[in-house]
């Protein structure tokens, strides 16, 4: 169990200030990102676009800014659980929360501040009926171990740079007995190389290329037997296979914390403006995951929140403790 | 009114709306959209970056060619027909007055 004293949902720019605000108060934090990295959708949608809104930086790039908030908030030893996503929330005994992944990894808090974001990234599925039906049991959006697909006939899906290179990977090594690549367009829209590497490879026979085709069926009893593939000129074509995996990039959802019990409005967490407490005691949201009268989802507001946040954090962890409003200019900053 | 044109929405349930957009605020069919409250997600702002604005074009307005970013992101949408577009990447302009779009799905 990793015990500390703010569990920050969302490692995006806003849980990143957060930590440093919280260290100014001799707060501990440890953050939980569904992500394989911090940043949130800074780093996820778009690390090399300009932001010009950021005090100070008349423009700095997303992936900068990231690198930047990392720095310093260095300085506080936030502990990170990266690519796992926040599923439970419990309450203890003595009043502490405990928030549990969907890997199993527990954290222990008096607090929980929610800096979420847009929400979970989560893969992009296909609008086919019988999808989830068929989900590990055939269907995977995610390859994670290429292994298990060894000798087995695979149909990918999708246009883009993940479908393009996976194709590539699983026939190159030998991993599949057969792959088929399935995209809706005659053309693809990934690194040049990659398609050119598909082409010659579609050209050798070595990848069955199915262009003007989107899958738009699936059967099987209990598991993938078969895709249905609907062309554009040649109408549905039934295609046995073992695996489907629809490679489409990442979505934001709102995810589990929709069943935590806190008061949601617009797809967001409403939040009292005083401190941005939730409906649950102990429980902030902060950033773009939360709404109020005159919300505005900036970076910069985020910021505002997370240090009115924290305030309000540390009156509730020491109710009888006093603290001041301290100047960063006056003592600099000590660390962990 | 001066600076404004009728933007016409069918949403979801195929009602349609019709919306006074300004010329001169720098906005786009998502942006508009969301301003009155439609349900268009625009989840990415207007980058192009997410697909959740995919309109389709319903009158012969003529639009600009579209970008290679707004065509690789309707690569990895769903739902695409010949006349998707992206809401964010139409702008609000004199030339689109009386525009009809459908909310793709």
């Amino acid at each position: 169990m990793i015990e500390t004293d703010i569990i920050i949902i969302g490692a995006g720019p806003v849980g990143l200030f957060t930590v440093f605000e919280a260290g100014l108060l001799k707060l501990r934090c440890h953050l939980i990102d569904s992500l394989p990295a911090a940043g949130g959708q800074l780093i996820e949608i778009y690390p090399k676009k300009p932001i010009y809104d950021i005090p100070g930086y008349p423009t700095v790039n997303a992936g900068e800014l990231v690198e930047k908030l990392m720095e310093q908030c260095s300085v506080f030893k936030p502990g990170f659980t990266l690519g796992e996503s926040a599923t439970e929330l419990t309450e203890t005994e003595d009043q502490k929360f405990i928030v549990t992944t969907n890997k199993g990894t527990q954290h222990k808090a008096p607090i929980v501040m929610i800096a979420g974001g847009l929400g979970v990234f989560e893969p992009r599925k296909p609008p086919i009926a019988e999808l989830a039906n068929y989900e590990e049991k055939g269907v995977e959006y995610i390859i994670r171990d290429p292994e298990f697909y060894k000798g087995k006939r695979v149909i990918v899906s999708g246009g883009g740079d993940s479908a393009l290179d996976w194709s590539i990977y699983l026939v190159e090594k030998n991993i599949v007995s057969e792959l088929s690549l399935v995209h809706r367009r005659t053309s693809f829209r990934g690194h040049l190389d990659s398609v050119q590497k598909v082409m010659d490879m579609a050209a050798a026979g070595k990848i069955n290329l199915i262009t003007d085709a989107e899958v738009t069926g699936i059967s099987g009893n209990g598991k993938v037997e078969a895709v249905t593939i609907n062309h554009a000129t040649m109408g549905n074509i039934e295609k046995p296979t073992d695996h489907f995996i629809p490679l489409f990039g990442l979505t934001p959802s709102l995810g589990p914390i929709a069943n935590w019990g806190l008061e949601i409005e617009k797809n967001a967490v409403k939040v009292d403006t005083f401190d941005y407490s939730t409906n649950r005691k102990g429980v902030y949201a902060i950033g773009d995951i939360n709404t109020y009268a005159g919300k505005l989802k900036l970076i910069l507001c985020g910021f505002h929140e997370g240090t009115l946040a924290v305030q309000s954090a540390f009156a509730r962890i020491y109710p009888n403790k006093k603290n001041v409003l301290k100047y960063t200019t006056v003592n600099g900053v000590s660390g962990f | 009114m001066e600076n404004m044109i009728k933007v016409n929405i069918i949403d979801r349930e195929g009602k349609t709306h019709v919306l006074d957009a300004p010329t001169d605020m720098n906005m786009n069919i998502m942006e508009i959209c969301k301003s009155y409250e439609l349900p268009v997600e625009g989840t990415c702002g207007g980058m192009a970056l997410c697909a959740s604005c995919q309109v389709y074009l319903e009158s012969d307005t003529t639009l600009h060619e579209q970008s290679d970013a707004e065509l690789a992101m309707l690569d990895q949408a769903f739902h695409v027909k010949d006349n998707s577009r992206l809401g964010c990447q139409i702008r609000i302009t004199e030339e689109i007055d009386g525009i009809v779009l459908r909310l793709a799905p």
